[in-house]
C-alpha cells in the first residue's frame, strides 16, 4: 500500500471516499508469483489468430502493431487456458514448468 | 478473423493485475464486453468475485469509472448515475454519451440483488446489467446460491452421509428478467467470443434496460482444472446446459444449435463438486438433472421457433 513515492500513505492523505484516482493501477502490482506452470510463445508457429488474446483473464498477452509479440510474465497466473485454445495446427504456445529460465 | 484483431488494437479498458484466481472466466467476459464499448464507460460492480479482487486499494484494474457497489444495491447505483447523466444532459450540461454497466455476480443478482435489479428494469434505466454466474457464492468460500444447480457439492449443501449436494434446481432469471418485459435478455458464454461480442453491442445500443446472463467457470468452486475453462463453456453450450439465445423485444432466437446434443455427463464428468453424481446410489439425481436440462433445451425451441 504504498504511492508513487515509495511512501506510506496515512489516513489524513487519502482521497475522501477512498477514490483511486489512477485508473488501471493494478497493472503496477505483479501477479505472475502465482505462476507454477508458464506458457512459452514460439513466433515462427504463431498464425496471429489473436484467440489467446481473447481468452486470457489476465490481460497477459502482449499486442504491438497487430501482432501478438508475447506472454506478460509479470500478470500471467499461468492458468494454462492460452495453451489449451492455441490451435493444434499452430502450437505457438506450450505449458513448461515454472524455474530457472524466467 | 478482422473483427478480433480491431479488438485486440484498441487500450484494454480491464488490466492485468487483478486478484482473480488462475483460469477464472469472468475477465474473460469483462474484456471481451469492454472491447466493443465505444463511449467513456461508467461500471457499478456488486460485491462478488470481481468486485473484491479488481479494486483493492490503491489498485484498480479499471481504465474505466467504476463504483464499489453494496451486494444488494448495483442496479441502483447504476441507476442513479444513469439518472444524474440525464437530468445533466436535460439542463444542457453535457453533450457527452457514456456507456453505464452494471456488473454483479450470481449471488447479487439471482438472491441479494434481485430486487434492486427488478427496480432498475421496471423503471427502464438505460443500462446494461451483466450477471457473472459462476453459481455458487465462490468468492466466501463456495456456498450454495439459488443459482447453483441441482446435485451440486458446495460447502453449505455438502455431500456425505446425510446430503447428496443441493436439493433444489436452479432459479430461472431469465424468466424473472423477462416477466419485466425490458427490450433486451440474452445468454452468453465467454468461449463464444463472437456470439458474446455481438451480443453486448447490441445490449450497449439498447434504448432501456439490457441484461446479460453469462455463464463464467470458477476452477476453485467447481473443482476443475485451471486450463479448461473455455472447453467447459463449450461443453455446457453443447449439452444444452447453458443454450446460447437472445430475446429483443420479447422475440426469442436461438444463436447456437449443436450439431449432436451431448450427453449432459460429459459437461459433469470435467468438475469434481459432480463426482458423486456417478455413483450407482445417486444415478437419480444425474436423471433428474439431464432431465431438467432436457425439458429446459424443449421449452427454449419451443419460444425461439425457428428463429
Amino acid at each position: 500500500m504504498y504511492d508513487e513515492t515509495g511512501n506510506k500513505p496515512g489516513w489524513q492523505s487519502l482521497p475522501r471516499g477512498g477514490v483511486i484516482k489512477r485508473p488501471g493501477s493494478a497493472s503496477a502490482y505483479e501477479t505472475g508469483e502465482w505462476r507454477l506452470e508458464k506458457p512459452v510463445y514460439n513466433t515462427e508457429h504463431c498464425i496471429q489468430c489473436f484467440l489467446c488474446w481473447v481468452y486470457c483473464p489476465d490481460s497477459a498477452i502482449d499486442v504491438r502493431d497487430g501482432k501478438v509479440i508475447g506472454v506478460d510474465y509479470y500478470h500471467c497466473k499461468g492458468c494454462g487456458i492460452c495453451v489449451q485454445e492455441c490451435p493444434r495446427t499452430g502450437r505457438a504456445l506450450d505449458m513448461v514448468p515454472e524455474g530457472d529460465n524466467k | 478473423m478482422g473483427h478480433i484483431k480491431e479488438l485486440a488494437g484498441k487500450e484494454g479498458l480491464f488490466t492485468g493485475g487483478h486478484r482473480l484466481c488462475a483460469g477464472c472466466g469472468i475477465p474473460v467476459v469483462v474484456r471481451q464486453f469492454l472491447a466493443v464499448t465505444e463511449h467513456p464507460v461508467i461500471v457499478a460492480a456488486g460485491t462478488g468475485c470481481l468486485q473484491v479482487a479488481s479494486a483493492i486499494y490503491p489498485y484498480t484494474a479499471w481504465r474505466t469509472g467504476f463504483i464499489h457497489s453494496a451486494f444488494a444495491n448495483t442496479a441502483s447505483t447504476i441507476s442513479g448515475v444513469e439518472a444524474a447523466y440525464k437530468a445533466l444532459k436535460r439542463k444542457g450540461l453535457t453533450d457527452k454519451e457514456f456507456h453505464f454497466i452494471a456488473i454483479a455476480g450470481d449471488g447479487g443478482t439471482y438472491d441479494i440483488g434481485l430486487q434492486a435489479l427488478s427496480g432498475m428494469l421496471e423503471r427502464g434505466h438505460r443500462v446494461v446489467y451483466i450477471c457473472n454466474d459462476n453459481e455458487g457464492y465462490m468468492n466466501t468460500g463456495v456456498q450454495a446460491s439459488s443459482a447453483t444447480p441441482l446435485g451440486a457439492d458446495t460447502t453449505t449443501t455438502p455431500v456425505g452421509a446425510r446430503s447428496k449436494g443441493k436439493e433444489r434446481e436452479r432459479k430461472d432469471i431469465i424468466g424473472i428478467v423477462l416477466a419485466h418485459n425490458v427490450p433486451y435478455v440474452a445468454q452468453v458464454s465467454p468461449a463464444h467470443w463472437h456470439d458474446l461480442t455481438s451480443k453486448a453491442k447490441k445490449a450497449l445500443k439498447t434504448e432501456g434496460p439490457s441484461f446479460i446472463n453469462s455463464l463464467t467457470p470458477c476452477p476453485r468452486g467447481w473443482r476443475s482444472e485451471t486450463h479448461i475453462s473455455m472447453e467447459l463453456c463449450r461443453l455446457a453450450v453443447d449439452t444444452c446446459y447453458w443454450p446460447l439465445f437472445e430475446v429483443e423485444e420479447g422475440v426469442w432466437r436461438l444463436n447456437y444449435r449443436p450439431r449432436i446434443k451431448r450427453p449432459l455427463a460429459d459437461y459433469l464428468r470435467t468438475q469434481a463438486r459432480f463426482k458423486h453424481l456417478f455413483l450407482p446410489e445417486n444415478k437419480d439425481i444425474l436423471e433428474n438433472l439431464q432431465a431438467s436440462v432436457d425439458r429446459q433445451w424443449e421449452q427454449i425451441l419451443k419460444l425461439c421457433d425457428g428463429n
